[in-house]
């Protein structure tokens, strides 16, 4: 378009990699989170995301359970196991007894312990200990480092989605999103054909309240809605945090951008027809719900993607008018509490943050074209 | 699987719902004034009275909305602020004074207009240089797809994605966080990032600026595509080079459109605060506005009255946007 006489020049070089250079920083972070919630949890807390492919080697221990029936070899009692729960590539380098020095000894060789014990460990994590008496008591800890090759998993997903509740939330979060965006169609399509085509008093006026009120932040509503919310929970007997409560909210906050990208469309959309509906005499409620609304379905369909965005994303008004409990947190509120109190388990956090970002990943790719359409008619007046 | 159903049960109540007033109502308005099969007269009249009342059954639940969620907190902060922290006895003009005497809203303050003056510029000023560049390759829509990927992420997933790169591993355990691998990999020292005061605010920051850069870029990608062909091919013809040509004739041409971006992300910029409450929670001297705010409606029970002046100023900051905003949307709308 309008570069195609500098396109051949010697910058386009520089701009390709400016570009790619930009792209890899963008998506890095994302990607990091995405390859550090799919690895084993012991690799991951070891040795950061950019090694995942390449062996990690890691420090170890294992207790050896003492069998029942203890056999005899030469004399000595004699246990044998492998060192590794699970079968696989894993090489041990060193071995010891003691915690102290878990590094003391080659594999292969023979570590002589005390009492005329022995204890020998083979690369693939064989190990042969030896008693002169029976053993008994607790077992012989074995400390050993090992090569263990890279380890992908979903036991990180797993967990989150059980043990550590995320499961439920993502229904609490389906829960809040999925009303709270079409409610707030079907009031903005109304009010805007009623501000766009219907005659009223005060309609300019009101018109302009909505542009006001698209830049009234959040942040004022928050305490005279949690007194409202107190009062009214108390009077229904219902406690202030509800679900319908939180769709109201946030069907009232999306509202100022639902009626204003509506109307700008609506008014935009031929007067001829309108008017030849009207008189052919079909009343304004045939005519809104017969010709305006499947006409403005690219409006109503990027309105709708940004508000499940927001609605999905959004922490404070589920912290204000939501309950942290089981049957309420949803995933943004859960991912806090996690990161409270599970800060430096990564396993768990890159799985959870993952899980919680999937599904406007995945509506944002799915539907970009939508997207992008109500953002340059939201923003390019 | 139980909670699922009852789940959809209880969303279908609430979109049946509203879509039955919707319905019913205006049913109801043909039924009681019948616009058709009548004398014509009375048809006259009924539909003289079914257009006065209609407008308000298509606008009356969002104007209710609007005026309990939106236009009476507005004037409810106002009062409360004056009130003590329970909201029932009247203080004065206390809590300001607390406020303009307290050194942690003065920190907060001093935060947030880091972030206006940065967070803005720099997500602009990338999605400007972005735009412009992608429109000049053959993979630029691919890229340009890539970097507006993060305005899908919700704060706190992207608060978790960059802290998992700020990480800090003391001692010679091996860095997992990108940002100290590197350091340490050019032979640096490593670093506790979010706790070095007033440099951390750059590392939060840096968050929003990923995350806005798309918005910034697709919306200038679009104005850079109205622009004349003429004016370049001109400018071409007359010497100027690629710089000159970005900067004296197509920046000046979007110029409106830059504004409209800069303003959209000032305004998301006064309002952050998962960013902040997930990544430091105000501490070492990170605190903002938003944040402060939240922390005073639920610290030690909640105080209503200084929560609501922060709120205040929060609305003063947004004000002159506001009148800027609807100044232009009349401009336009006597245009049409």
């Amino acid at each position: 378009m309008v570069t195609s006489s500098t396109t051949r020049s010697p910058l386009t070089f520089v701009v390709h990699l400016t570009v790619l250079f930009l792209v890899v920083m963008w998506t890095i972070p994302t990607a990091g989170l995405f390859i550090s919630s799919i690895r084993d949890k012991d690799q991951l807390s070891v040795s950061g995301w950019w090694t995942a492919l390449s062996a990690s080697e890691q420090r170890l221990v294992t207790r050896i359970e003492i069998p029942k029936d203890q056999s005899m070899e030469n004399g000595q009692y004699v246990i044998r196991g492998n060192v590794f729960a699970e079968a696989g590539d894993n090489t041990v380098s060193q071995f010891g007894y003691s915690s102290l020095k878990p590094q003391a000894f080659e594999a292969g060789t023979k570590a002589e312990m005390k009492k005329g014990k022995t204890l020998i460990v083979q690369a693939n994590g064989d190990y042969v200990i030896t008693s002169p008496k029976a053993f008994k008591g607790r077992g012989q800890r074995v400390f050993y480092t090992a090569e263990i090759p890279p380890r992908f998993t979903l036991d990180n997903y797993r967990e989150v989605l059980t043990s550590e509740g995320l499961g439920k939330s993502f229904i609490n979060s389906l829960t809040v999103t999925i009303p709270a965006t079409i409610i707030p169609i079907l009031m903005a399509a109304f009010a805007a054909y009623a501000l766009a085509w219907m005659k009223f008093p005060g309609r300019a006026l009101m018109v302009a309240a909505v542009v006001g009120l698209l830049v009234v932040p959040l942040q004022m509503s928050l305490i005279p809605l949690l007194r409202s919310y107190n009062v009214i929970g108390e009077f229904l007997g219902t406690g202030s945090k509800t679900y319908v409560g939180i769709w109201l909210a946030h069907t009232a906050f999306g509202l100022p951008l639902a009626i204003y990208l509506l109307r700008n469309y609506i008014a935009g959309l031929p007067r001829e027809i309108i008017e030849s509906a009207r008189v052919d005499g079909a009343s304004e409620f045939d005519i809104f719900r017969k010709i305006i609304l499947p006409l403005s379905f690219p409006a109503l369909a990027s309105f709708s993607i940004f508000q499940f965005l927001w609605v999905w994303n959004d922490l404070l008004i589920a912290m204000v008018f939501l309950g942290n409990n089981e049957e309420q947190l949803v995933l943004t509120g859960r991912l806090r509490e996690l990161l409270g109190s599970r800060g430096g388990n990564w396993e768990i956090l890159t799985a959870s943050a993952f899980i919680t970002i999937i599904v406007p990943l995945g509506v944002f790719i799915g539907l970009q074209r939508f997207l992008v359409r109500g953002l340059l008619s939201g923003s390019v007046k | 699987m139980g909670q699922l159903i009852s789940a959809l049960f209880v969303m279908s109540i609430g979109v049946l719902g509203c879509a039955i007033y919707f319905y019913g109502s205006n049913l109801l308005l043909d039924i009681c004034f019948p616009t058709k099969n009548r004398p014509h007269l009375v048809i006259a009249k009924n539909l003289r009275i079914t257009n006065t009342i209609r407008p308000w059954l298509f606008i009356g639940p969002a104007l209710l909305a609007l005026g309990f969620y939106l236009i009476f907190p507005v004037f409810d902060s106002l009062r409360l602020s004056f009130l003590d922290r329970t909201g029932e006895n009247f203080i004065g003009f206390d809590n300001y004074s607390w406020l303009f005497s307290s050194s942690e809203f003065f920190e907060s303050f001093k935060n947030n207009m880091l972030w206006l003056i940065v967070v803005p510029t720099a997500a602009t000023f990338l999605g400007l240089v972005i735009a412009t560049m992608t429109d000049r390759i053959w993979w630029g829509n691919i890229a340009k797809s890539l970097i507006f990927m993060p305005m899908a992420i919700s704060f706190i997933g992207a608060s978790v994605i960059w802290k998992f790169i700020y990480d800090f591993r003391s001692g010679d355990d091996a860095q997992i966080g990108l940002l100290n691998a590197i350091v340490v990999f050019f032979g640096g020292e490593p670093q506790a990032w979010i706790t070095i005061p007033f440099w951390n605010n750059f590392f939060l920051m840096a968050i929003l600026i990923w995350i806005q850069t798309g918005f910034a870029m697709v919306i200038l990608s679009a104005a850079l595509r109205g622009i004349s062909e003429e004016t370049i091919e001109a400018a071409v013809l007359d010497g100027a080079n690629g710089v000159q040509i970005f900067f004296r004739i197509m920046v000046p041409q979007i110029w409106g459109t830059i504004a409209v971006v800069w303003t959209t992300i000032t305004i998301l910029v006064l309002k952050v605060f998962d960013i902040v409450l997930a990544m430091t929670n105000g501490q070492w001297n990170t605190q903002v506005l938003a944040n402060q705010m939240f922390d005073w409606m639920f610290r030690g029970g909640g105080d209503s009255g200084r929560g609501a002046v922060i709120a205040i100023i929060i609305m003063v900051l947004v004000i002159p946007i506001m009148v800027w905003n609807i100044r232009r949307a009349n401009a336009e709308m006597e245009g049409r």
